[in-house]
């Protein structure tokens, strides 16, 4: 459905969670119906206005998950329950899987928050779901409680948490892709899903091209407006703005992009190389 | 079958609807992908001759009828320009028009001459921005001397490059006493066209929640739909007095909206908010219902259209 008007509403912070060192996730009073992949823009009055993909749309919460690392991240942070922000959207494309799939999730840090939204759908669809989470150490992995706690639920038991730490302080000592590899060699899985560090998406896109599986790639880049007027996230190859045919865009796209893996853009649109 | 070609100031486009400045228009690729929706022509976001940051989100809101903008024309400088402009060169044949800007006087003069080397097809020269201020007011250089000032120097710079040839269009604000006597000054101080017309305004929105306005420029230019009654009416009187090339711009989303431009005497339609609304492929849509209105009412070419109204007093 087309978004006409892209006014902010107020929205009423219901609870503020901490998740790990770094990040939180804010429970807001509203859904505004954004499926897994999706992201919404918060406004702080007075200070700025930032896109954040969705970490939970249940039909009456929207949940955010938001790691504390600039200016505006840092104010989210100091907002406790009962405070207002301003929401717009939701925006962009999302995630999609059919019935009974053999899934691999690859999540890099914050990544784990919209894939395990991804995930609910995934098990009630009857898809078996390999989720790598990966972080520096332990203490930052995130989510994977409640992805084991999905998973235990009797329709997932065949899903699979596996964790990636590079410092081995749990599960595999190394990188995320390292798990996946492994596990794309071993199973047959028709789609990988990854949501991260963009370095991280590019290996996975790289194993997804040789092995000839699918995959979903969210794709990120600094947007402004988030509905496919300022330009600012346009990304090279195909030119097309990131906050409308992204973030999630499917292989065959992703192949097409001449920055993927190699640069960004400032807000100003200036490279970046990654 | 209608002939959608036209010839603005000696520049062939394939059809009359360019990307108005400002839209898109950061990257060369996404330039080219509007031409591949069904653009004519591109214009670029504002060139400055140095980094000029924006202002802080939000920097656009829109409802059914109208976008208001304070993005505040960020920019990363020449360096990029030129590789930009080479890209869109290597990947794409349509017009180029390079919009450029300044904050005061020497900018306009540094910017033209950077420019003047990367060979676009036109010159759009930005003396109307509601949303940026320096020594030359707001909006910008919209006085009659200064406008005119602004005029001569990029000309002037474009000559001593070697690029004379290269047209100048200036880009006129509405938000002034008389727009067509800055058209005047303009022309007489030797611009090839006139671009007619930058966003309304300044416009503003308050939130009533927080109690606040929504933009963190707090105003911004107002466009969209909502202001076609007032560029139709621009560009016609414009026309009327000087006769002069027109790229008619503001509130354009359907063919019939370009035509109408066009009939108040507009031999180029820029298209902006109109991607808000419809995605880029406007523009494909937007030539196809020009075509069939062209069709059903025995037009062959659509540049007997340009001024079509003036010979209904």
């Amino acid at each position: 459905m087309k978004i006409v008007n892209t006014l902010p509403r107020a929205v009423t912070i219901k609870e503020v969670r901490v998740e790990t060192e770094q990040v939180k996730t804010f429970v807001l009073d509203i859904s505004v119906g954004a499926k897994p992949g999706q992201f919404v823009n918060v406004w702080i009055p007075g200070l700025d206005e930032k896109p954040f993909s969705v970490a939970m749309d249940n039909g009456s919460e929207l949940h955010l998950a938001i790691a504390a690392v600039g200016p505006f991240s840092n104010k989210m942070h100091e907002l406790k329950a009962g405070d207002r922000v301003g929401v717009r959207g939701p925006f962009g494309t999302r995630f999609t899987c059919k019935e009974g799939e053999h899934l691999a999730f690859l999540a890099g840090g914050y990544g784990a928050a919209p894939l395990y939204f991804f995930a609910h759908e995934a098990v009630a669809k009857a898809c078996t779901v390999e989720f790598i989470v990966g972080a520096r150490r332990k203490d930052l992995l995130l989510f994977t409680d409640r992805i084991e706690k999905l998973f235990s639920t009797s329709s997932a038991l065949r899903s699979s948490l596996h964790v990636a730490t590079n410092d081995g302080s749990a599960g595999h000592k190394g990188f995320n892709t390292e798990v996946l590899e492994e596990i794309v060699g071993k199973e047959k899985i028709s789609c990988i899903y990854t949501v991260g560090p963009e370095i991280m998406m590019f290996k996975a896109m790289k194993l997804a091209q040789a092995k000839g599986i699918d995959a979903q790639i969210s794709v990120e880049r600094y947007m402004k407006c988030g509905f496919g007027i300022c330009g600012n996230c346009c990304v090279d190859g195909l030119g097309v703005p990131t906050c409308i045919e992204g973030p999630v865009m499917p292989l065959k796209k992703v192949l097409k992009l001449r920055d993927f893996g190699s640069y960004h853009r400032d807000k100003l649109g200036k490279k970046i190389a990654f | 079958m209608a002939d959608l070609s036209v010839e603005f100031c000696g520049i062939k486009f394939k059809n009359p609807l360019v990307l108005a400045s400002g839209i898109l228009g950061v990257t060369a690729d996404s330039m080219a992908n509007v031409v591949r929706c069904g653009a004519g022509g591109v214009t670029s976001k504002s060139l400055w001759p140095y980094e000029h940051m924006g202002h802080p989100n939000p920097v656009i809101i829109t409802s059914e009828h109208w976008m208001l903008n304070a993005v505040g024309i960020p920019d990363a400088g020449p360096e990029k320009a030129r590789e930009e402009i080479a890209r869109f060169r290597e990947v794409c044949d349509a017009p180029f028009i390079a919009n450029i800007v300044g904050g005061v006087m020497d900018d306009y003069a540094q910017i033209a001459s950077e420019v003047a080397t990367m060979h676009p097809d036109m010159v759009e020269v930005n003396i109307s921005c509601p949303n940026v201020e320096d020594e030359l007011g707001k909006p910008m250089a919209c006085s009659i001397g200064k406008s005119a000032e602004v005029t001569r120097l990029v000309k002037e710079r474009l000559r001593e490059a070697g690029s004379e040839k290269i047209p100048v269009v200036v880009k006129l604000s509405p938000n002034v006493e008389d727009i067509v006597s800055i058209a005047s000054s303009v022309l007489d101080a030797g611009a090839d066209g006139i671009t007619a017309i930058n966003s309304v305004g300044p416009g503003m929105v308050i939130d009533i929640d927080f109690a606040r306005p929504v933009l963190a420029n707090k105003v911004g230019g107002l466009t969209g739909p909502a202001i076609k009654p007032l560029s139709v009416k621009y560009v016609y009187d414009i026309y009327k007095a000087k006769k002069c090339p027109i790229i008619g711009t503001g509130g354009v989303t359907t063919g019939r909206d370009a035509i109408e431009m066009m009939m108040a005497g507009a031999g180029l339609v820029g298209v902006g908010s109109a991607v808000w609304l419809h995605g880029p492929e406007v523009f494909g849509k937007i030539a196809e219902e020009m075509n069939e209105w062209c069709d059903a009412n025995g037009v062959k070419k659509i540049s007997s259209l340009i001024g079509k109204a003036h010979e209904n007093r």
